[in-house]
């Protein structure tokens, strides 16, 4: 499938009808999700035949990018039920095949590495500290293979000590720079819509740990 | 939720040990038909847990995965078609996992099992 294909497939998914704030829901627009997507599996081999997870997936704009692709299995897996349920009706209006967890993932209770590749944007951390890392923490102890995953660019330097040195992963790498369009969700926000700078992050996980976590 | 899932998940709650596998409570089992993939079940065997998937499809209603399997049984087109109906084919659609060490429930509706912990149990 073309680049251009897959983000106007994406561009058609409903997006979060009545977001909420402490969750931190901002949808992932088809222009970032479709080259996160098209990256990994173009450059990497990281999702056609895969078990790819997607984590706190919202509306399950990764997970179908991820399905369009040819995963073989998406597991979708996000703490509220309003997405788990948009993100059905999203997977569905593509005729596509996705399970889903409803879970927080930061508590996910799982069995090793058996999925290959975990895709993500998770919360920033801007309502609560450390929610990303949280986030990426778990990703690198359930993916055999690979994980992608977004995070503001202002905290690269962290992210990749973190990543290496805490999570134990064998590689920390920003593929790229984008811009994240945040649109006017939420009363606090002044501006109609302004965007931040993101990095699309490849972290290779360290391989054969069979533990449960 | 397929049975795969089921492979993955466990109990995660504070002061379990082993989690896992989740005892499965049935209320209604649906089955959905996917693509064979011999391939991408020559991969998986090497990662689903036999015993629990057995288990689990016996609980489900579907008796044909024998009690141990091995490498060897990767040859058999039969024994891949019943892997693949067990690992992909068979849903909970509704009932519960329970945890194996505290017993507490998790429901699954519509076949989405909601693993949600209370703030105590974290």
């Amino acid at each position: 499938m073309k680049l251009k294909q897959l983000e106007s497939l994406l561009g058609d998914l409903q997006q979060f009808s009545n977001p909420k704030v402490e969750l931190e829901q901002y949808p992932t627009g088809p222009h970032i999700a479709s080259r996160m997507l098209y990256t990994a599996e173009n450059s990497y081999e990281d999702v056609s035949g895969k078990i790819v997870a997607d984590f706190g997936c919202g509306c399950g704009t990764l997970g179908a990018a991820a399905a369009l692709l040819g995963a073989e299995r998406i597991i979708g897996i996000d703490v509220d039920p309003e997405s788990l349920e948009i993100a059905s009706l999203n997977a569905e209006d593509l005729e596509l095949d996705i399970d889903y967890i409803q879970c927080d993932v930061r508590n996910l209770g799982w069995r090793g590495q058996v999925v290959d590749t975990v895709i993500m944007n998770p919360p920033f951390g801007t309502r609560k500290k450390g929610a990303d890392m949280d986030f990426l923490s778990v990703a690198l102890k359930v993916a055999s293979q690979a994980v992608y995953s977004l995070h503001k660019t202002s905290t690269r330097e962290h992210v990749k000590r973190a990543a290496l040195r805490d999570f134990d992963a064998s590689s920390a790498e920003v593929l790229c720079e984008l811009r994240y369009d945040v649109p006017q969700l939420y009363k606090f926000h002044k501006k109609k819509e302004v965007d931040i700078a993101v990095d699309l992050w490849r972290f290779v996980p360290k391989r054969n740990q069979r533990m449960g976590i | 939720m397929r049975l795969l899932t089921h492979n993955m998940l466990s109990s995660n709650m504070k002061g379990v040990s082993n989690g896992f596998p989740l005892r499965i409570e049935v209320e209604k089992v649906v089955e959905k038909q996917v693509d064979f993939n011999p391939d991408f079940l020559k991969n998986m065997f090497s990662k689903v847990h036999w015993k629990a998937l057995a288990d689990a499809s016996r609980i489900m209603g579907y008796a044909e995965l024998p009690e141990e399997a091995d490498r060897s049984m990767l040859d058999s087109d039969d024994f891949l078609r019943k892997f693949h109906h067990a690992l992909l084919e068979l849903h909970l659609e509704e009932g519960a996992l329970v945890c194996p060490e505290t017993g507490r429930r998790f429901p699954v509706n519509k076949g989405i099992p909601n693993m949600l912990l209370h703030e105590d149990e974290v």
